[in-house]
């Protein structure tokens, strides 16, 4: 597999040579001496094949990312309609009215109170239970790797299959309340608007933990074990230690699985629609990205659903910020 | 060793409740798409009899189990192939070679971390399902995935963790830079490969949003997309449909959970914890 294979390596060249011909012929001149290429080295680097290899991926940033998020920007402005194909439609300028529309109504703002909710719920008890189980998972020898396994099997798992799963689990005859018994939720827990965005941050607390778990693993390792052992000789004990050594020296860890647990969050989409069907009841789960889909895709209103969009990045950059501070201060 | 004895066992019993937490629901899927009538009592969890692949058949019947499957393979395949080519390119002249605008590209990856996918998801779906004209095709849906930016990340990291002069030693035989990076670069960096196999399978395999907008056509959807629908839509309908809803979540699901259990020492920490902090 390592024997150098003529045909193959063209095979490699040719999406970025095709761009720029003088890198698609390997040959000493592009990473050694290249006094005869002067002007173009001074405008384009020692090595210019490295502008020829990352071409496709700088066209993926751009038609992906880059064009997609200035274009959500400029809709957002604008009185916007899907039109077939080919058709030209007007697209007046309306400043803020698609934003004044969003945030007048009712089932927009109760779905950013929605979120809020879940964050509640959902940020704390996964940045707190990710940390005790890393540094429980860390201090064990025996059956490390099985218990690793079984806390990232959800991670990897797709939600939707989870899901299935869980509206099983938590429907008004299901497993949970079986057990419960005279104690189950009336009405059951997805169908009760006090309970539904509640279970639904469990579900995304358990489903992401392992992911976590993993981030807080890798920061542990940086930890000096030496700092617990001259604490274990003055007589610390492992709350004392857990808390004077593992939080502080998770830090940075923390920061990171704070932010990114708020992006899972507002990003919110496939739980509400399936496991509530539809954000329900009455709303009392529907997230902004469900309200995206509904008011640009199923109701034809993609400037509206832009605003929606650009103000929930706004928030999470707010909230982002927000965790920073705190995290740094403390 | 560290920790006294009773300390320890209290840690293993933690342990041990949370990881029963975390593998129970998948015992109960497969025990329920396993029986013929899954109940939901707590003997019910532990059945004697009523074994069946029934379930199985029943979902096929609603869905086109293999059809939906082969849709997810594709699209994965797909996914898989543009990070592993492009991305092993890109996080190659990112980490070894030296060109202007190497610097701009790596604050601009840092960047589209940010950027989250739901922003986009509206001129994504206007520029793939409208302009381009690509609603219904593998290529609309594998276009959004086709680099993974935390791929180029990892790929980027174990390229820089190379000593240069293996690199300098085959510069000065003769080879050319793409030479290095078929011959010398890439063979080095097997077990990134390896790990960005697993993280990227992961991702359009499990996916649900974009497939499910821009696939109207029941043939075209992937596994998670097939099953949504028939769990919102059809299980309603359906006398019995807990049998083969559990029956559709254990096809969607064990591809990756076998892949995961057999190349799980990959799945490791520093090197996805490198790529999510850049």
């Amino acid at each position: 597999m390592t024997t150098p294979n003529t045909t193959r390596t063209a095979g490699v060249t040719n999406p970025t040579g095709a761009a720029r011909p003088e890198g698609a012929e390997p040959g000493p001149r592009t990473g050694g001496s290249g006094a005869s290429h002067g002007p173009l080295r001074r405008l384009l680097g020692a090595q210019p094949l490295g502008l020829g290899l990352s071409l496709p991926y700088i066209l993926f940033l751009a038609t992906v990312m880059a064009y997609p998020l200035g274009y959500a920007v400029y809709i957002s402005f604008f009185d916007y309609v899907f039109t077939a194909p080919g058709m030209d439609m007007d697209h007046p300028f309306v400043g803020l009215e698609n934003y004044r529309i969003a945030l007048t109504d009712p089932r927009v703002l109760q779905s950013f109170g929605n979120i809020a909710v879940f964050l509640v719920i959902n940020v704390p008890l996964t940045v707190i239970l990710s940390m005790v189980f890393a540094s429980a998972l860390n201090s064990v020898t025996r059956w490390a790797a099985a218990f690793r396994v079984a806390f990232y099997v959800p991670y990897v798992t797709a939600s939707v299959s989870l899901i299935g799963v869980w509206m099983l689990l938590f429907s008004q005859d299901g497993l949970v309340n079986t057990i419960l018994g005279p104690l189950a939720p009336e009405p059951s827990w997805l169908v009760n608007d006090a309970l539904a965005m509640p279970s639904i941050a469990l579900f995304v607390t358990w489903k992401q933990l392992g992911f976590y778990i993993l981030l807080f693993l890798a920061a542990l390792q940086n930890v000096p074990g030496e700092l617990y052992e001259s604490a274990s000789t003055d007589g610390a004990g492992i709350l004392q230690r857990f808390r004077h050594i593992t939080v502080p020296g998770l830090r940075a860890t923390t920061m990171l699985v704070l932010i990114l647990s708020i992006i899972t969050g507002a990003n919110l989409f496939t739980e509400p629609y399936l496991l509530t069907s539809g954000g329900g009841p009455d709303g009392a789960s529907t997230s902004p990205v469900l309200m995206i889909y509904q008011k640009g895709i199923q109701q034809g209103n993609p400037d509206v659903a832009s605003a929606i969009g650009v103000m929930l990045v706004i928030l999470v950059g707010v909230l982002s910020l927000a965790s920073t501070r705190l995290t740094k201060e403390r | 060793m560290r920790t006294r004895t009773p300390a320890r066992i209290m840690l293993y019993v933690l342990l041990a409740l949370a990881a029963v937490a975390f593998v129970f629901p998948f015992y109960f899927m497969i025990v329920g798409a396993l029986q013929e009538d899954p109940t939901t009592t707590p003997a019910g969890m532990f059945p004697i009899g009523g074994w069946t692949l029934e379930n199985f058949a029943l979902i096929d019947e609603r869905v086109p189990l293999l059809r939906a499957l082969l849709n997810s393979v594709v699209f994965t395949l797909g996914v898989l192939l543009g990070t592993l080519t492009f991305g092993l390119c890109a996080g190659y002249a990112l980490s070894r070679l030296h060109w202007r605008g190497r610097g701009v590209l790596f604050v601009v990856m840092l960047g589209v971390q940010m950027v989250p996918f739901q922003l986009l998801m509206i001129p994504l779906y206007v520029q793939v399902a409208g302009s381009y004209g690509l609603g219904d095709t593998f290529a609309g849906m594998i276009l959004p995935f086709l680099i993974n930016t935390t791929a180029v990340f990892i790929f980027r990291q174990f390229f820089l963790a190379l000593p240069e002069e293996m690199f300098e030693a085959a510069r000065i035989d003769g080879a050319g830079e793409l030479r290095v990076l078929w011959s010398i670069a890439i063979p080095l960096v097997r077990p990134a490969v390896a790990t960005v196999t697993l993280i990227t399978f992961i991702g359009p395999w499990n996916e649900f949003l974009w497939p499910f907008l821009i696939t109207k056509d029941a043939t075209m959807q992937p596994l998670a997309v097939a099953l949504a629908n028939y769990i919102s839509n059809i299980a309603q309908t359906v006398a019995n449909p807990n049998g083969a809803i559990l029956a559709g979540a254990c096809a969607l699901a064990l591809p990756v959970v076998l892949l995961f259990c057999l190349f799980q020492k990959y799945f490791t920490a520093s090197d996805i914890g490198a790529g999510v902090k850049g």
